[in-house]
């Protein structure tokens, strides 16, 4: 074959909504260089999900079946997922660049001698070939990537850089693979996934955010961006170093690892705006940050930005929400 | 325990970043430099699993002259000795080439564990761990929370989406790469920067590791990201700024 895989991701049959915006990416991609689409699901007992895959206007699919695929772990996943790459022989293989993807990608491709270009934000056509983006410095600047390797080469795509749409189609074909595998060759032994004690905030429900982050210097001064909350009537958010340090509890962190928000206001203090932070509140209706950088990524969200030092902007917006809502 | 940590010196967070003359990365002659965030993590981590159970903390780190600086900071805050690849064009080595070149200085060092961070700074394709581990036929794991060692093998806490974690059990040697905030750093005391003087940093390059730069997938050119939404920038005194923005939230936006 020569064409697009796309490798969509389950777990205990539930799909990873990220799957249908790689799928989405691989669609996009296979009209652009007029490559077939093959959509794969890899797991035990994922023939209903296949079957799910099959509307989704791909040309084929198939369901990657086996035991030791049940719970996951690297080694089984790079060693079906091998299995099936020699097997189709595809030009693309293309991957959500979830935290599971994140764990296993980079040894696939590596057995192929082959680089993964990970977490790209899109792509474009030059001189027929496609050149894909890449953020670099934590979202600061953009790079384009090209590959210089024959076929296969591996893509993982950003969450949310392209969008998950339900096209529908004639139904695809399925096909059900059993990858050779060699189960006495696994070493990962994972245990049941679970979280930690029961969260006494509900971020998700809160109508307005106020999030403070690294700019905020020190756990001293956290008080100062508390107040600008109380003001608001706002519940206190944080990006990922405040909670790694202890100045806020974890249940406190927006972001892939932490909580998913999307209140009416979302207001950032102090934060650069990194994609993992980013993909838990991009869904909030009016963004305003708050950073001393002009460049800083999180104003590329924003609806209304200030450049500035919080120390002198945060105690005047305080004065002003006070005011204005008494 | 022998515990090799991979270390990668990147700008400093706050710096002003000016693209070079060849449009492909940085002007470095303004930069300062620092260690990539998790690694500082997965230096500690070693650190305190070198308390726990004896052993030696060895630091690898690929990179420029400039790089000493950082192998030195890891000294100073408890490594025993470190290997620096010594390398000025880097950015010629693609991910699978530059950890072939790690996992060739480390082949020779026969660790129990290999810990590296997560993901850098600067490029953020966090992979370089897990294709070191491929290269030298260990198994891995990602984004890790915690780690327990014992006897042949090692437990760890990964990191999932959404606030969930999962245990994972894997016999060692083993190559980890660990996320930010697993522990608390600490600082390096003036006794240890005194004796970081004397630990021993052995130069290798990558003529002499055997291994080429590749680049299955080139770096064409780096610019500013495109914005997609229209941002309305506040201007003023921080009080102007403060008075626009509640007139806009409370009569544009409608959110106060
Ligand atoms: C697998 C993975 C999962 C992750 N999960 C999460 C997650 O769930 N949530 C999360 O938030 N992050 C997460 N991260 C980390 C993320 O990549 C960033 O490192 C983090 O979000 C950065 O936090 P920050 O913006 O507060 O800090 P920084 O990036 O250091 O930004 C600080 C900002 O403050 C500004 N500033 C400094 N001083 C001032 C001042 N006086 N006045 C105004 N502005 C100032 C600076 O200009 C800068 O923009 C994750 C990373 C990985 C790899
Ligand atoms: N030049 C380097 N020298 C030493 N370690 C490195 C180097 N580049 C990457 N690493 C390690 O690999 C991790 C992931 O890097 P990356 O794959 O570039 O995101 C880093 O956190 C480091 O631990």
């Amino acid at each position: 074959m020569s064409g697009i895989l796309v490798l969509t991701e389950q777990s205990s049959g539930a799909w990873h909504p990220m799957s249908f915006e790689a799928l989405a990416a691989g669609i996009q991609l296979g009209r652009d260089l007029s490559l077939p689409v093959t959509a794969c699901v890899f797991g035990r007992g994922v023939s209903g999900l296949a079957s799910e895959l099959a509307g989704r206007n791909v040309q084929a699919v198939v369901a990657l079946e086996h035991e030791a695929l049940g719970q996951y772990t690297a080694d089984a996943a790079v060693a079906a997922i091998e299995w099936l790459v020699r097997d189709l022989q595809p030009d693309y293989v293309l991957l959500p660049h979830t935290y599971q993807v994140r764990d296993f990608a980079p040894r696939l491709a590596t057995r192929f001698g082959r680089v993964l270009l990970s977490d790209t934000t899109g792509y474009t056509i030059e001189s027929g070939a496609a050149v894909f983006q890449r953020q670099l410095f934590q979202g600061k600047l953009t790079a384009d990537f090209a590959f210089q390797a024959p076929a296969p080469n591996f893509v993982s795509i950003q969450a949310g850089a392209f969008r998950a749409d339900a096209l529908e189609s004639d139904a695809a074909s399925v096909s059900e693979k059993a990858p050779v595998l060699n189960v006495s060759s696994l070493r990962q032994h994972p245990e049941a996934p679970f979280r930690e004690a029961a969260r006494a905030v509900d971020l998700s429900a809160a109508e307005r955010i106020v999030a403070v982050g690294r700019g905020i210097q020190e756990e001293g001064n956290i008080p100062l961006v508390q107040e600008l909350a109380d003001a608001f009537g706002a519940e206190l958010a944080a990006s990922r170093p405040i909670c790694d340090n202890g100045w806020l509890p974890m249940e406190r962190q927006v972001g892939s690892s932490g909580q998913t928000v999307a209140p009416k206001l979302y207001l950032s203090v102090g934060i650069s705006g990194a994609i993992q932070h980013l993909v838990g509140m991009k869904g909030s209706r009016c963004v305003v940050a708050i950073n001393k950088d002009p460049e800083a990524p999180i104003f590329e969200i924003a609806d209304y930005g200030i450049v500035g030092d919080l120390f002198d902007v945060v105690p005047a917006l305080t004065e002003a929400v006070k005011k204005a809502r008494s | 325990m022998k515990i090799l940590v991979a270390l990668k010196q990147v700008p400093a967070r706050d710096s002003l970043l000016r693209i070079d003359a060849s449009g492909r990365w940085l002007d470095e002659s303004d930069l300062s430099f620092e260690i990539n965030e998790p690694d500082a993590y997965a230096l500690e981590a070693a650190l305190q699993l070198k308390e726990q159970h004896g052993g030696e903390v060895v630091v690898l780190s690929a990179g420029p002259e400039r790089a000493v600086s950082a192998i030195r900071e890891a000294l100073a805050k408890g490594a025993d000795r470190a290997i620096h690849v010594e390398q000025e064009n880097l950015g010629e080595f693609d991910t699978l080439s530059l950890a072939k070149l790690l996992a060739a200085a480390a082949s020779s060092e026969k660790a129990d564990l290999i810990l590296t961070g997560l993901q850098s700074d600067d490029l953020g394709s966090g992979q370089t761990g897990v294709i070191m581990a491929e290269l030298l036929g260990l198994p891995h794991a990602t984004i890790i929370m915690a780690v327990e060692a014992s006897g042949q093998g090692v437990r760890v806490k990964r990191e999932l989406e959404a606030g969930w974690f999962q245990h994972v059990s894997m016999p060692l040697p083993a190559v980890l790469t660990i996320q930010s905030g697993i522990n608390k750093l600490r600082y390096a005391t003036l006794m240890g920067i005194k004796k970081a003087k004397t630990k021993e940093v052995r130069k290798l390059t990558a003529a002499e590791l055997g291994v080429q730069p590749e680049s299955s997938v080139s770096l064409l050119r780096i610019y500013q990201p495109k914005r997609v939404k229209q941002t309305q920038m506040l201007a003023g005194a921080p009080a102007e700024q403060a008075a626009q923005l509640v007139e806009k939230l409370k009569f544009e936006a409608r959110v106060i």
